[in-house]
């Protein structure tokens, strides 16, 4: 088979399969699980086979025209270069851990066939993104994304968190793809095609007449999708779904959607610096307020997902300065350990019983429970606060080296403007990103207080997949760095010395300084006993989980937050710590500013409509009443009355034919 | 004889027969008003008939004809009308025109107007 077919065959395979398991799901249920475990293995090692094929040279290229429509050709292209070949292994390898995985998380849930459906829907969907070389056909993979988020979010859509949460993220993502698909529009008419190599043509010879303008339509959908400021608050409340679509969906694929399509078209963002510099803007601040509000949450999987934002940050500040392989260097190693980070936190979580940090903090021998998770997790935590010679650590090294080159102004791509921001952001972060990793490991593992519970072993298939992708986590970033330059546009990775000491002694004194702080409170946590535990904790770990999102609110009043004195990053965030739990009240501001004021608008129009429209269709219906009111009166039932009128009506009518007829 | 008379005569007829219909209670004799009604038309048929005869604008005798006509139809009429009143009669008891008003606006069965609510559920069920 030639490569073109492997790769078609690759997005086709979990479509397929997504199929069959939507029309089999009720008949067949035996099938259901091959159905959603081989194709997506299938698509991995097709992936790879690309991959090799491909090699990091020449891109593979190709396009067919379905039909003509109309003045801008819309093509099913391919384009596969070295970031795309790579991109589409990290997708599929996640989604087949996450699917062996799901089969184990969701044992006894009665939707588990949708739930394999939509996630191998969701595959299919990601990979199309990935080998498009069509931008309309990449928007088609794009929205399916968008539309398997929204469902699967929603898969317990019995508790009210999960309902709000699944139409919070549709509609905040929406939001940004309106102008992202005007945004294309604008794209494609200066380009006068879809296709991704023209449009970068056209760019590169000066054909596009407002960089700026379509720079930021694009950042919008970016933006909704990657979940960075001020589009990213769908993302903390997306984690009411179960884990593993939290592991997929929403850590490792579909948020790096937004990264990877600016990856792509990176020229077009470098036509216009302005562009370039609201990049870097928006990169820092999603990186430093998502650190914060990360070391303010209760939830363990909030705290991953606030991490998520700040590390999609930093992707984002490395296409701001203008480094596309680092960004996508980055991807890959941030996707293999938050997607370890979340599925080992749905083992902790299954074995606590309750997602609260809190209560965990209260909890003692929960490492003994769940080894596997405890050693795979730290991996991943060590990885994510980047030390070395963990993988985060040479992406995020790459990341920082890459802002140093262009504050240093060694680049014509990037303002230097741009390289400080992001320099001096993702150096802060460093320094928080370490201190929430320390809180998360310190508050889960270390608790002190009642024995917990012991609910048998965990699934062999979770506990495998914790360890399948701790080898990436351990290993990726060290033997990557020197091999992916080749792979992408030739820049090097190779951690830079400056920045490499810096931020891992940044990372080294928030680690240092949340040890002393947890040192300090943590003889607090006696004192208040706080505790709730799921209601049925010998169910599958998908139903433990449901029940401790949805136990969080009536027990602490609130999904984020808990009133818990023994929290370190309280001690460390101070006055801020409320704030930082809310997320900064971006959501009470979007509520203002928007959901009232449309809230507002929808009830005017109601009043307009029930009161006044409604008043004018009745007046114009009295008249007729009344008349008809007096008509009905005649109506006596009596037939004589009736023949009575008949002769009356015939007289008058025949004096006025005579009278007509003698011409009186 | 003069046409005056026969024309008269129907003239008295009919609104003799017009009287009863509008006026009479018992639906009875509303149809034998009507039978009063178009036999004074019966006679006016004939006796124009006879009149244009003899002025020999028509040899056909087409009144005569279409008198055979209304007496037919006349006789099927009052066949089905007594059959009528007799149904109603035994539904209701009554065969009194003032109270059979459920064509009315506004009338709802049951109600004691028309005092015959009892049997009229009777007949129903």
């Amino acid at each position: 088979m030639t490569t073109t077919t492997l790769a078609v065959l690759v997005p086709l395979l979990p479509f397929l399969a997504a199929t069959a398991g939507l029309l089999l799901g009720r008949t067949a249920p035996g099938f259901v699980r091959p159905l959603a475990v081989l194709p997506t293995l299938a698509a991995l090692a097709l992936a790879i086979a690309v991959a090799v094929d491909q090699g990091g040279g020449r891109a593979v290229q190709t396009h067919t025209e379905l039909t003509p429509t109309g003045s801008v050709p819309i093509e099913l292209a391919l384009d596969i270069d070295g970031f795309a070949a790579l991109v589409a292994v990290l997708v599929a390898f996640v989604a087949t851990c996450v699917q062996i995985y799901s089969t184990g998380y969701l044992r006894d849930d009665p939707r588990y066939p949708s739930y394999a459906a939509l996630v191998s829907l969701f595959t299919s969907a990601m990979l199309l993104v990935v080998y498009s070389g069509d931008l309309i056909v990449l928007l088609v993979g794009w929205e399916v994304m968008g539309i398997c988020s929204y469902f699967l979010v929603g898969h317990y859509w019995e508790t009210p968190e999960a309902r709000a949460a699944s139409i919070k993220a549709f509609l905040v993502t929406k939001l940004g793809d309106v102008p992202f698909l005007i945004g294309l529009f604008a794209l494609a008419t200066d380009a006068g095609s879809f296709r991704i190599t023209t449009v970068l043509g056209t760019v590169a010879n000066g054909g596009l007449h407002h960089p700026t303008l379509v720079g930021l339509l694009l950042l919008c959908g970016v933006a909704g999708k990657s979940a960075q400021f001020p589009l990213h608050t769908w993302l903390p409340d997306a984690m009411a779904g179960p884990t593993p679509v939290s592991a997929l969906i929403h850590a490792a694929t579909m948020v790096a959607a937004g990264v990877y399509f600016v990856a792509r078209l990176l020229p077009v963002f470098e036509a216009s610096a302005c562009v370039m510099v609201v990049l870097a803007v928006m990169g820092a601040v999603t990186m430093v307020g998502s650190a914060l509000a990360a070391l303010a949450q209760d939830d363990i999987k909030r705290v991953l997902a606030y991490s998520t934002i700040g590390q999609l940050g930093y992707m984002t500040g490395a296409l701001a300065v203008g480094d596309r392989g680092a960004a996508v260097f980055h991807l890959l190693s941030h996707g293999a350990f938050k997607a370890l980070l979340f599925l080992a936190a749905g083992v902790v979580i299954h074995a606590a019983g309750t997602n609260s940090l809190a209560v965990m903090s209260r909890t003692s021998g929960l490492r003994d429970r769940v080894p596997d998770a405890y050693w795979t997790m730290t991996v991943a935590l060590l990885a994510l606060a980047a030390i070395p010679p963990f993988s985060g650590f040479f992406s995020k090294e790459s990341v920082l080296g890459a802002a140093e080159h262009v504050a240093t102004g060694h680049t014509e791509h990037a303002p230097g403007s741009a390289g400080w921001i992001v320099l001096v952001a993702g150096l802060v972060t460093a320094l928080l990103t370490a201190a929430y990793a320390t809180r998360l490991w310190l508050l889960a593992f270390r608790g002190r207080g009642t024995q917990a519970a012991d609910h048998g072993r965990q699934p062999l298939s979770m506990t495998v997949v914790l360890w399948v992708l701790a080898v990436p986590s351990l290993a990726f970033g060290g033997l990557a760095y020197r091999l992916l330059p080749d792979w992408f546009d030739g820049r090097a990775l190779a951690p830079t010395l400056t920045t490499s000491v810096l931020s891992t002694g940044l990372a080294l004194v928030g680690g240092l300084v949340t040890y002393g702080a947890w040192q300090r409170t943590r003889s607090l946590a006696a004192r208040v006993p706080l505790g709730t535990v799921a209601a049925h904790p010998e169910g599958d770990a998908g139903l433990v989980e449901a029940e401790a999102i949805a136990a969080h609110e009536p027990a602490f009043g609130d999904v984020a937050y808990a009133p818990d004195p023994a929290d370190p990053g309280r001690l460390l965030l101070g006055p801020l710590h409320r704030h930082a739990a809310e997320g900064f009240h971006l959501d009470a501001v979007y509520d203002v500013l928007l959901v009232r004021p449309v809230l507002a608008a929808a009830s005017l129009v109601q009043f307009l409509d029930r009161e006044v429209v409604e008043t004018y269709v009745r007046g114009a219906g009295a008249l007729p009443r009344l008349l008809g009111a007096a008509v009905r009166r005649a109506q006596t039932g009596n037939v004589q009355t009736y023949v009575s009128a008949l002769l009356a009506g015939t007289v008058v009518l025949a004096v006025a034919v005579l009278l007509v007829a003698t011409g009186a | 004889m003069h046409l005056a008379y026969p024309a008269v005569l129907s003239a008295l007829l009919f609104c003799t027969g017009l009287y009863g219909v509008l006026a009479r209670r018992n639906a009875i004799l509303v149809l034998m008003s009507v039978e009063l009604m178009l036999n004074a038309v019966n006679l006016n048929l004939v006796a124009f008939d006879v009149w244009l005869s003899k002025t020999a604008r028509d040899t056909l005798h087409s009144g005569q004809a279409l008198t055979l006509f209304t007496i037919a139809i006349a006789a099927a009429e009052i066949g089905i009308g007594l059959a009528i009143v007799l149904a109603v009669y035994r539904n209701r008891g009554t065969s009194d025109i003032d109270r059979l008003r459920d064509t009315a606006e506004g009338h709802q069965s049951g109600t004691p107007t028309d005092g015959t609510a009892g049997e009229k559920a009777e007949a129903t069920a």
